[in-house]
C-alpha cells in the first residue's frame, strides 16, 4: 500500500472532502484546509507547499472514482499521487523523454522507469514507462525527429 | 451581365452571392482523401476479441498489428469484464437505449467502458440530429450546464485582461482561458487574468492556455486552476506529428493532476484531416478513437466538438452533425464535455446560431469551450461562435427558449465598476510587485474601452518585460494574494485564497467539476439524472428571473413614462375641444376621420414617431386638396382600427371615413362595406410618413366622388417590424382597449392647431 493509508475507502458520499471531511484534508507540509488562513498567508507561514496535494488526498479522489465506476479516471490520480514525489523538473524531463523519437533507445525509458521504481517509490509509474517503452520499439518510435 | 430574356442567370444568385455566407467553402464527400463525416472509406467494421483477459482483436486489427493508438485503447479504455456483454448488444439497440428515457445514463456509461471505437461511432451515426441532441442532453455527466470564455486582447495589455476578465466573472463563465499573441507574455496575460478572475466572485476557474512546460509551470505558481491544451489525435502519424504519444499526454494529464490542477484533453473532428493523416477514415471514427484514448488517460473530461477543426468539419454534408454526434460519445464515455461552439465555423451567423442551439437547450458541462467574451478582433484564439459582439444575442437566445446557458445580463453600471476594479487592483499589484507602473491614462482608456483597438496602454514590448519579470523573480500566486490585501483589495485576495485552496483537497479534479457559489459541484455530488419530463436541469423560477433580465426591457409603465414625455409638445401644437355627440354629417363633402379612445389624451406620438397633431395636420391637408373639409369624431365604443374607420364612414355626410388609431395605423372605410373590407389599409405605421397621411386624405375625397384613385402604397424595406414595433403596439393598444366602452357614443372633437408645427 501507498504511504498515508487511509483507514477508511471513501466514496461518492464523501464528497467533496474538503466540506464533507475537512479534517482528512492538509497540505503537502501537513497543514490542515483550516490553518490555511488570510492572517496565515499575510504572516508568511503559509507557502506553496502547503498549498499543493497530497498523495493521500489523489488517493483519496482514486477511491471516490472508482466508487462511481470511473476506475480509468482512479488509475489517472493513482499515478498522479505517486508522481507528487516528483520534482518539476523530473516530471518534465521524463515527459520530453515519452515524446516521439527523444529517447534513441528503449534503454533510456528502461532506466527511467528502473529509478522510479527503487528511488522514487513509484511502481505504477515505473510500469507505465515500460509499457510506453514495449510500444515505442514495436512502432519504431526511436528514430531522430530533429 | 446580360438583362436580357436570354441572360444566363437569375438576378437572385447575385443577391445570394452578396451574403455571408457565400463566404463559406463547402467541400464534396470524398472517403478516400478523408473527406467523410460519417462513412470513411476505411472505416473498420467494429468487432473485438479477448483472449485470456488481453484485447487479441479489435475494430478488425489484430494486437499485433496495434498502433500506438489502439494499443492504448485496448489496454486502458476497453474493460475485459464488460466488453462481452456490452458488444454482443447490436448497435440499432444501443442507439435505441441512448434516446430511451427509461434507460438510465449510469447504464450506457458502464456499458461504453466495454465498447470500441467502431462500436461507438456505429452506434451513434444512426441517430439523426434531434435524437443526437437529445441523447447528449441525457447523457451529459453533470446536471447544471456551465460555459466558458476566452479573455484575450491584441495586444496582450495586462490592464484589458483583467478587466475583461472581471466581467466575463460577472456574466457568469465557470472557466476563463487566455492565450497570447507573443508567446513570452505568458507569464503577464497569466498574472493579469488571475487578478481579474477574482473580482465579484470566487471561483472561477482561469487557464493560460501556452507551451506545456510552460502551462505546467505557471499552474504551480498558482496562477491557474485548469488546463486544457492536452491534444490527442486519431491516427498515430497526427499524433506523432503533434509531437506526442499516448503514453507522453497520459503521463502530462497525471503531472496536472499531481500538482492539484483540473485538466482536460482537447480533440476535434478533422484535425487529422488538417494534419495530413487522415488514414481515409470519418470525421467520426477518428473521434470514436480520441475520446476511448482520453477515457483510458484518465482525463475527467474533454474539450470536444470539431474545435480548431470545426469550419473544415463544417464544410462537409453532415459535418455538423457529425460534431453533434462525437460530443454525444465524448459524454457516453462519461466524460465532461466542452463541447466547442468554439472557433467560427461559418460567416452565417444563422449557421452559428443553428449550431449552438441543441447545446443551449439540452445543456452541457461548458457549452462554449471558448465564448469570445471580446470582440472578434482581440481574440487571440481566432473569433469565436460567439463573441464580445454576439453576446446580447446568446442572452436572448437564453430568454427566448428558457435555457440556461450558464450566462446572465449585466448593467452597464456594474459592468464599467467591475472593470475600474479590477484595472485597480491589478495596477496596485504590478507597482507594488515592482513590474510596472500603470498611468491614469492608461487606466482610464482601458476602463471604458470596447476593444485594444481603443486603448493607450501598454506598448506589447512593456508586456513581455513584466511577464519576464514575473518568470525571474519567481512571484507566486501567494505574492499576489498578499499584495491584493497590502493596497486594500481585501475580497480579491479572499477570492483567490479560496481558489488556490481548492487544489489541495483536489475536489474539483473529479468529473465535470466547476465552482457555483463557494462550492465545487461535479457528475458526483450534481450528477445528470435525467429520466423524463420534470427530471434533469430544470430553470429555478430565480434562474428563470435572472434569464429574463435582459436589458431595455419594456413595461406598460415605460410606455406610458414614453408619452408623457411627448404631452408637453403636443400641448404647444394642438388644442382638441369637445362638442358633444357626434351625429350624422348631412355635408357631401366632408370625410370624417375617426380616432380611438386614447388618442391625443394618453398616447401623443405616433409609431413613426409623428406627433399626432402633425398626422392630423397632413390628413386635413390632403382632404382640402381634394375639395374636402375634416370633421373629426372620438371613438369610445372601439379601438380597433377597422372599426374606427367604418364607423367614421357610417357617420360622415359623404359616407366615407378614415380610421386612425394612435399608434398611427390607419384606414379608408366607406359606409356599406364590410368591417374587414376596406378601401385602403395602412398597417405599417412605423413606416408611414407625413406624406403618406396627406395622400390618404386625398383619397378619401376621390371615393367620395365615385371615382377610383391610385392607392397610396407604403414602400418597405422588409424590416421586421413585428420585432421592432409589436411589443409598443400591444401595450398601446392594451392602454386604448382597456378605454373603451360598449355602446358609448362617439364624440365631435374641434381642433386649434397651436403655432406652425
Amino acid at each position: 500500500m501507498p504511504h498515508n493509508a487511509p483507514n477508511k475507502r471513501l466514496t461518492a458520499k464523501d464528497y467533496p472532502i474538503a466540506e464533507n471531511r475537512p479534517e482528512e484534508v492538509t497540505g503537502s507540509r501537513g497543514k490542515p484546509l483550516a490553518s490555511l488562513t488570510m492572517e496565515a498567508v499575510l504572516s508568511g507561514e503559509v507557502s506553496m507547499e502547503d498549498l499543493r496535494i497530497t498523495p493521500r488526498a489523489l488517493e483519496q479522489q482514486a477511491q471516490i472514482s472508482k466508487s462511481v465506476g470511473r476506475s480509468t479516471l482512479a488509475g489517472n490520480f493513482e499515478r498522479a499521487a505517486e508522481m507528487t514525489r516528483l520534482s518539476q523538473e523530473e516530471i518534465m524531463a521524463i515527459y520530453e523523454l515519452l515524446r516521439p523519437g527523444r529517447a534513441a533507445s528503449n534503454d533510456s525509458l528502461l532506466d527511467v522507469a528502473q529509478r522510479l521504481r527503487d528511488e522514487q517509490d513509484a511502481p505504477l509509474l515505473a510500469d507505465f514507462i515500460e509499457e510506453a517503452a514495449r510500444f515505442y520499439e514495436k512502432r519504431g518510435l526511436f528514430r531522430k525527429r530533429y | 451581365m446580360r438583362n436580357g430574356y436570354d441572360a444566363n442567370r437569375w438576378a437572385r444568385a447575385n443577391d445570394w452571392d452578396d451574403r455571408a455566407l457565400r463566404l463559406d467553402k463547402f467541400a464534396a464527400d470524398d472517403p478516400e482523401n478523408g473527406f467523410s463525416a460519417f462513412n470513411g472509406a476505411a472505416d473498420p467494421k467494429p468487432g473485438l476479441k479477448i483472449s485470456s483477459g488481453k484485447v487479441s482483436t479489435m475494430d478488425g486489427v489484430a494486437a499485433e498489428d496495434f498502433d500506438l493508438i489502439d494499443a492504448f485503447i485496448a489496454t486502458y479504455h476497453i474493460d475485459p469484464e464488460i466488453a462481452g456483454e456490452a458488444m454482443a448488444i447490436p448497435s440499432e439497440q444501443l442507439a435505441r437505449m441512448l434516446v430511451d428515457m427509461n434507460v438510465p445514463r449510469v447504464e450506457l456509461t458502464r456499458l461504453a467502458r466495454g465498447l470500441t471505437p467502431a462500436k461507438l461511432a456505429e452506434t451513434v451515426a444512426q441517430l439523426n440530429a434531434m435524437e443526437i441532441a437529445f441523447a447528449y442532453s441525457k447523457m451529459r455527466a453533470r446536471q447544471t450546464p456551465g460555459n466558458q470564455a476566452h479573455v484575450t486582447n491584441a495586444k496582450d495589455d495586462p490592464l484589458q485582461l483583467a478587466a475583461d476578465a472581471a466581467f466575463a466573472v460577472a456574466l457568469g463563465f465557470d472557466e476563463i482561458e487566455t492565450t497570447m499573441r507573443v508567446a513570452r507574455n505568458s507569464w503577464s496575460n497569466a498574472l493579469a487574468c488571475c487578478v481579474g478572475s477574482v473580482v465579484g466572485r470566487a471561483g472561477t476557474l482561469f487557464q493560460c492556455s501556452s507551451e506545456e512546460a510552460e502551462e505546467l509551470e505557471i499552474g504551480m505558481a498558482g496562477f491557474t486552476s485548469y488546463a486544457e491544451t492536452v491534444s490527442v489525435y486519431g491516427t498515430e502519424s497526427a499524433f506523432i506529428d503533434g509531437d506526442d504519444t499516448p503514453w507522453s499526454k497520459a503521463w502530462l494529464a497525471a503531472a496536472y493532476a499531481s500538482r492539484g490542477i483540473k485538466m482536460r484533453c482537447t480533440s476535434g473532428a478533422a484535425a487529422e484531416l488538417l494534419m495530413g493523416f487522415h488514414e481515409s477514415k470519418s470525421l467520426l471514427y477518428l473521434e470514436a478513437r480520441c475520446l476511448c484514448l482520453q477515457r483510458g488517460m484518465g482525463s475527467q473530461g474533454t474539450q470536444n466538438g470539431g474545435i480548431d477543426g470545426a469550419p473544415l468539419a463544417a464544410s462537409m454534408p453532415g459535418g455538423v452533425r457529425e460534431i453533434m454526434a462525437e460530443n454525444l460519445i465524448a459524454v457516453w464515455l462519461d466524460l465532461e464535455c466542452a463541447s466547442g461552439n468554439d472557433a467560427r465555423h461559418s460567416e452565417s451567423d444563422m449557421r452559428v446560431a443553428a449550431k449552438v442551439l441543441p447545446y443551449l437547450i439540452g445543456g452541457s458541462d461548458l457549452i462554449c469551450s471558448g465564448f469570445g467574451s471580446i470582440l472578434k478582433y482581440d481574440n487571440s484564439f481566432n473569433p469565436s461562435s460567439f463573441n464580445g459582439e454576439e453576446l446580447e444575442e446568446f442572452l436572448v437566445l437564453q430568454r427566448d427558449f428558457e435555457a440556461d446557458g450558464g450566462l446572465t445580463s449585466v448593467e452597464d453600471a456594474r459592468a464599467l465598476d467591475l472593470r475600474r476594479r479590477a484595472i485597480d487592483a491589478l495596477s496596485h499589484v504590478l507597482k507594488d510587485l515592482g513590474l510596472a507602473e500603470a498611468t491614469e491614462v492608461m487606466k482610464r482608456s482601458v476602463a471604458v474601452a470596447s476593444g485594444s483597438n481603443e486603448t493607450d496602454t501598454f506598448a506589447t514590448r512593456d508586456v513581455g518585460l513584466i511577464s519576464n519579470k514575473i518568470s525571474a523573480d519567481g512571484v507566486t500566486v501567494l505574492d499576489v494574494i498578499r499584495s491584493l490585501h497590502r493596497g486594500g483589495f481585501r475580497a480579491e485576495a479572499e477570492n483567490l485564497l479560496f481558489l488556490v485552496k481548492l487544489r489541495v483537497s483536489g475536489d474539483y479534479l473529479q468529473t465535470s467539476a466547476v465552482v457555483r457559489d463557494g462550492c465545487v459541484i461535479s457528475a458526483i455530488n450534481d450528477p445528470n439524472d435525467y429520466s423524463g419530463p420534470g427530471t434533469g436541469y430544470r430553470l429555478s423560477e430565480a434562474r428563470r428571473k435572472e434569464l429574463a433580465a435582459i436589458r431595455d426591457v419594456l413595461d406598460r409603465d415605460e410606455v406610458l413614462r414614453a408619452e408623457a414625455a411627448s404631452e408637453m409638445g403636443e400641448a404647444k401644437a394642438i388644442r382638441y375641444q369637445t362638442m358633444g355627440t357626434a351625429d350624422l354629417g348631412t355635408e357631401r363633402k366632408e370625410i370624417v376621420v375617426g380616432v380611438s379612445p386614447g388618442f391625443g389624451s394618453k398616447i401623443f406620438r405616433t409609431l413613426a414617431s409623428h406627433r399626432l397633431s402633425a398626422v392630423l395636420r397632413a390628413l386635413q391637408a390632403g382632404i382640402e386638396r381634394g375639395g374636402g373639409t375634416l370633421r373629426l369624431v372620438r371613438f369610445w365604443h372601439t379601438a380597433d382600427t377597422s372599426f374606427l374607420g367604418l364607423s367614421a364612414a357610417r357617420l360622415s355626410g359623404s359616407g366615407l371615413g378614415i380610421g386612425l388609431q394612435s399608434k398611427g395605423t390607419a384606414v379608408i372605410h366607406q359606409k356599406d362595406r364590410l368591417p374587414h373590407n376596406n378601401l385602403e389599409l395602412f398597417s405599417n405605421a412605423p413606416i408611414t410618413t407625413l406624406e403618406h397621411y396627406e395622400n390618404m386624405g386625398f383619397n378619401a375625397t376621390v371615393y367620395s366622388r365615385g371615382k377610383l384613385p391610385e392607392p397610396v402604397v407604403v414602400p418597405t424595406n422588409g424590416e421586421a417590424l413585428g420585432a421592432r414595433f409589436h411589443a409598443r403596439v400591444a401595450l398601446i393598444y392594451a392602454i386604448e382597449t382597456a378605454m373603451t366602452q360598449d355602446d358609448a357614443t362617439a364624440e365631435t372633437l374641434q381642433i386649434m392647431f397651436l403655432g406652425d408645427n
